[in-house]
């Protein structure tokens, strides 16, 4: 459990340094009248939608963090047997970052108004993760093919168990992203066309990080890392 | 007003309740005294904290009641008092964690003359495996159970073949003797719970735990099963008996080894 | 003393008008509606429906306890299936729904000052996900096989064996979905909760100056917002071996002479992640109570909560501990033995925070100007059975005192008394003291003093005596006791006692729900504020408040949630948004 409680620490941290800023010890009964000039507004100066998927990226994050503490307290068991990586995962990888780019080209045109470039990007993010999703699909079949099955050992369970949540959230995000987009060629007001598509980009980041995160421990190097983390500590 | 005076019965009936009633733990037969110790330390400090904070409870209900004309007082809050009630709980806290930790330490180490016995549960019932001569129990897997090897002893291993199997009958202890119960299951979880040992740990399939305990008094006494291992739950029931050492030894004579059990088993399968 | 006069510099934090949603039609505004107001009546009311058939539940495994081998209906079978879904309903579909569904929905929006939730659809579609997963569940009784007999903990192996009911047939797919399902819906709301109270506050309404109903209820929230997926995550990897045959919690097993498929798997792992969210979720239903409780006591002795501060500290400590005790429900799982020490510590620390909030709760009542109104007594009620509980705890929390009692009555006896009775007596408390604002009127005052004195003693001699049935070593999950040698003649007599009790408090209920309907036309006409309360949701100009609560303008807050009988004041209550001070000593002596 100790990749799970140190996200939890991670989170911590943040709700630390948030609760900090709050004057938790200040005495309520001693102050009337309205304090919210003096500190700024109650909440934050951030779109709440912004916050809103922070709160979820946080919750999504949690749920990866206890696969990966599931898979290698599963892993530490007798009957393990790490599979081989299809190559294609490599591909897939590089077609995900390169998604990543596009809406965060999109973004910054969103900012500065050049629609053209925004649905551009908007249509290629889109295109490209559907080309990862394919490219897992591939991956998946790969694996079959050469037998390695979903219940012959734990490792291929979690690995199609993994991969699949994670194309699961990103087929999520291109239905929000394919909401988007259609509003970029509908027509939609610039400021909230402008958020939307800076929300995409902030999910599309998150996912490519618990991509990256994923590869490296179905690769095996998150193991490797979180054992000399332990020999360091002891 | 009436609620003041049934907090106060509260406590009041409470503490009869717990001094007078027959219910009570049944007289302990194992060295888990000190169990029996911290609990009650436990009972002393919470029964006292209980009883003061209701009756305090019931003291405000009654002085500060609503009546015309009253006014609550303006009180925030008052740092010291908050203090000394953090710091007295504490102590109270640190009371009873302090020697519950030093027992759990006893209750982990295992002491280097226990003898070993095997528990192996399944879906409904106990059996049992001593070390034979040898002093040493042979390996054992799930994987090698079969009707005639119920509790998959690995058959190629020589420290298995003198090993004494009891197989869904009553275990026999010897008084006085610390024994380490090496706990295993076949099928589900399930919990080797004799109530008058105080100790119980659960048994999982695929892995082998422990308890330890030094029983002290000779006599019979029911094994339950305490983690839900389905329908037939209530009704794992096994017995212990706790021997003096001559009646133990009488009853280890009568018992057979695996190679004993196995070995008629080979030749009816070679006819 | 810091005074600041208003300054309207700055807006009032306003929901644009443009995002505020507007019912057209008789469905949007009562059955697909997005006003939180509704979604929290929608979610009250499938939660103590849902909730009514987990008593009935109970009933039925108090006649086979109390009355063992007199009612042939109720097989073994039956009886697992029917303490697994009790279980599950209470704590999940009830407890969490109602607490954060229910109350949690009515009440942010309008304690902290907001038109509604943030994310108004998404709410929505929370509380149809939550439906969903409801009627999956209900559906179970219904399946080949009936629902699953696993115990709510849902332990594998067992869970998905044909030993259990339900573990080979639909039984344990249909609540493992329905559990994927609430987590989802959860989610969803919870989201809406989280951020309603971090961007929608209105002016004024700083963090400190928040009920501690809001308080509670927001961390809770947070909480299990990071909880539930380890719930789902340990879901999803059961339904797996389960319909799939992989093996993440399932070792080599023989089951009736027969080897099955799996192997390897490790059932303990399912244990860490039922647990890393099974702990918190006491906490989760836990602090909306603590957060509750607190508003009732302030405003019904008419005195501000005792150490505010230190109250909200304490929240957000129970909070954050609260991940880090969970495997004190594993003492005697056969995991490191080396880990009780840690766990026990853990544990026993947080007993700390907790017990600085009831020394608050009963230092509010002193020199206080204590109306003993329904609400009160319940909150009184509270008090007394979560020590209790709390108490017992302490047992169960210090790991070696856990080994005889875990898996006793001693722990059936704890965990109904400390997030069964305690919590329960907590939502009859609000619902008596919030009914009048959600329908205008109050609630019949006989009919709730009869319902609080049967539920109230009635819990207590229940689960009380319960504890020492434990302490004999009598298990939990037993069909029948006749078979058990320490379950004495005069312990049968005693469970017979329980059952008859139990009866009676489920009677009772009855009562509490007439009354709910009863007084929607009958009862007393409430008032805007019938409790002299402080917080915004009473200072409404409507009542019930209408779509958008807080008519043209939102309120600007000016004070603490907890002005009551200040000193030199007029009233012995200053709402919240009351501008102006008043002089006096308002530091104490």
């Amino acid at each position: 459990m100790s990749v799970i409680l140190v996200f939890l620490l991670v989170i911590v941290g943040f709700a630390g340094w948030w609760l900090s800023h709050q004057r938790l010890m200040a005495k309520p009964w001693l102050e009337q009248g309205v304090i919210g000039d003096i500190i700024g507004p109650e909440g934050s100066t951030l779109p709440t939608a912004k916050i809103g998927l922070g709160v979820f990226l946080a919750v999504v994050g949690c749920l990866f963090a206890l696969f990966t503490s599931a898979y290698l307290m599963r892993m530490a068991l007798s009957d393990w047997q790490a599979l081989p990586l299809p190559r294609v995962l490599w591909f897939n990888t590089g077609v995900l970052v390169l998604s990543s780019i596009a809406l965060q080209c999109a973004s910054v045109a969103a900012r500065r108004g050049q629609i053209d470039t925004v649905r551009l990007g908007l249509v290629t993010a889109g295109l490209t993760a559907l080309a990862f999703l394919v490219g897992q699909l591939v991956a998946w079949r790969e694996l079959t093919a050469d037998g390695y099955l979903l219940t012959a050992n734990p490792a291929n369970s979690f690995f199609y168990l993994i991969t699949g949540m994670h194309g699961l959230h990103i087929l999520g995000g291109l239905v929000a992203l394919s909401r988007t987009t259609a509003g970029a060629w509908n027509g939609a007001p610039p400021e909230r066309l402008r958020l939307s598509v800076e929300l995409c980009a902030m999910y599309w980041h998150f996912l490519l990080f618990v991509w990256l995160a994923i590869f490296a421990l179905l690769a095996g190097w998150a193991a490797t890392f979180i054992e000399i983390c332990r020999q360091l500590l002891t | 007003m009436a609620i003041a005076l049934v907090l106060v019965l509260v406590v009041v009936g409470s503490v009869l309740f717990h001094f007078l009633s027959p219910w009570w733990w049944t007289p302990i037969a194992s060295n888990w005294d000190y169990i029996d110790n911290t609990i009650i330390i436990t009972f002393w400090i919470t029964g006292v904290v209980f009883a003061a904070v209701v009756l305090f409870m019931a003291y405000c209900v009654f002085r500060f009641r609503h009546r015309e004309g009253n006014q609550a007082a303006y009180e925030p809050e008052n740092k010291r008092l908050e203090w000394w009630l953090t710091i007295v709980t504490a102590i109270g806290v640190t009371a009873m964690l302090v020697p519950g930790l030093f027992v759990w330490n006893q209750f982990v180490s295992v002491p280097s003359d226990a003898t070993v016995v095997e528990v192996v549960g399944q879906q409904w019932q106990w059996s049992f495996r001593l070390p034979g001569k040898d002093g040493k129990l042979g390996t054992s897997d799930t994987r090698n159970v079969s009707p005639e090897n119920p509790l998959g002893v690995n058959a190629s291993d020589a420290n298995a073949q003198d090993d004494v199997v009891v197989e869904a009958a009553d275990l026999h202890l010897p008084v006085g003797k610390p024994v380490k119960m090496l706990l295993r299951s076949i099928d589900v979880l399930h919990d080797f719970y004799v109530p008058e040992f105080r100790a119980k740990m659960d048994m999982i399939p695929g892995s082998v735990t422990y308890f330890w305990f030094t029983p002290t008094k000779t006599g019979t006494f029911q094994v339950l099963c305490a983690e839900l291992c389905g329908q037939g739950h209530p009704l794992m029931n096994g017995v212990v008996m706790v021997d003096t050492p001559e009646d133990y030894l009488a009853w280890l004579g009568e018992q057979q080894t695996f190679a004993q059990l196995s070995a008629p088993q080979q030749v009816g399968s070679a006819e | 003393m810091v005074d600041i006069t208003p300054a309207d510099a700055v807006p009032p934090a306003e929901v644009a008008e443009m995002e505020l949603y507007h019912p057209h039609s008789w469905w949007t505004k009562y059955v697909f509606s997005q006003d939180a107001k509704v979604i929290a009546i929608q979610y009250s009311a499938t939660a103590t429906a849902i909730g009514l058939v987990a008593l009935v539940l109970s009933w039925l495994m108090r006649l086979q306890l109390g009355f063992p081998g007199t009612f042939d209906f109720i097989s073994p079978e039956a009886y697992y299936q029917f303490i697994t879904m009790h279980g599950m309903i209470m704590v999940i579909y009830l407890l969490t729904a109602l607490f954060l569904g229910g109350f949690g929905n009515y009440l942010i929006p309008l304690m902290v000052g907001a038109r509604d939730m943030v994310f108004p659809y998404v709410n929505m579609l929370s509380y149809w996900i939550y439906l969903l997963a409801v009627l999956v569940l209900a559906s179970s009784f219904f399946a080949p096989g009936g629902p699953t007999g696993a115990g709510w903990t849902l332990y594998p192996p067992q869970a998905i064996m044909t030993g259990t009911p339900g573990g080979q047939d639909w039984g344990i797919i249909l609540m493992l979905v329905s559990l994927i399902l609430f987590i989802i819906g959860f989610t969803m709301g919870g989201l809406n909760y989280v951020v309603t109270v971090l961007q929608a506050r209105t002016r004024g309404m700083t963090l400190m100056r928040l009920p501690l109903t809001v308080w509670g209820i927001f961390t809770a929230t947070v909480m299990a917002l990071l909880a539930f997926p380890a719930l789902f995550v340990a879901c999803v990897m059961m339904l797996f071996d389960r319909a799939l045959g992989t093996s993440f919690f399932m070792p080599a097993i023989v089951e009736m002479g027969e080897q099955l498929q799996h192997g390897g798997g490790s059932p303990i792992l399912f244990q860490h992640l039922f647990w890393f969210f099974g702990h918190p979720e006491v906490y989760i239903v836990a602090l909306p109570a603590f957060g509750i409780v607190s508003d009732l006591i302030s405003t019904h002795a008419r005195k501000n909560i005792f150490g505010y501060r230190m109250m909200v500290w304490a929240i957000v400590g129970i909070g954050a501990l609260s991940f880090v005790v969970w495997a004190h429900h594993m003492y005697v799982s056969g995991m490191h033995p080396y880990f009780g020490f840690f766990f026990a510590t853990t544990t026993l620390i947080i007993a700390v925070p907790t017990a600085i909030k009831v020394y608050n709760w009963v230092l509010t009542l002193w020199r206080g100007d204590i109306h003993l109104t329904v609400p009160m007594l319940f909150a009184l009620a509270f008090i007394v059975t979560f020590v209790n509980g709390g108490l017992t705890g302490l047992f169960l929390g210090n790991v070696v005192v856990d080994v005889p009692l875990s898996d006793t009555m001693f722990v059936v006896a704890h965990f109904h008394m400390v997030m069964g009775v305690a919590p329960i007596l907590v939502i009859f408390g609000a619902i008596y003291h919030w009914y009048p604002k959600v329908t205008g009127r109050m609630l019949n005052e006989a009919m709730g003093q009869f319902h609080f004195w049967v539920t109230f003693l009635g819990a207590y001699l229940i689960f009380f005596p319960m504890h020492y049935i434990g302490l004999m070593g009598v298990p939990r999950r037993y069909h029948e006791l006749t078979a058990t040698t320490v379950m004495t003649e005069s312990a049968h007599d005693l469970n017979a006692f329980i059952s008859i009790m139990a009866f009676i408090v489920g009677f009772a209920q009855i009562v509490f729900l007439f009354n709910l309907i009863w007084s929607i036309r009958h009862g007393r006409e409430a008032g805007g504020n019938p409790w002299r309360a402080t917080t915004l949701e009473w200072q409404t100009p409507e009542t019930p408040p209408a779509h958008g609560n807080f008519g043209k303008e939102l309120p600007i807050v000016y004070r603490w949630a907890y002005d009551y009988s200040v000193p030199g004041a007029k009233e012995d209550f200053i709402p919240q948004n009351m501008p102006g001070s008043f002089e006096s000593s308002r530091e104490p002596a």
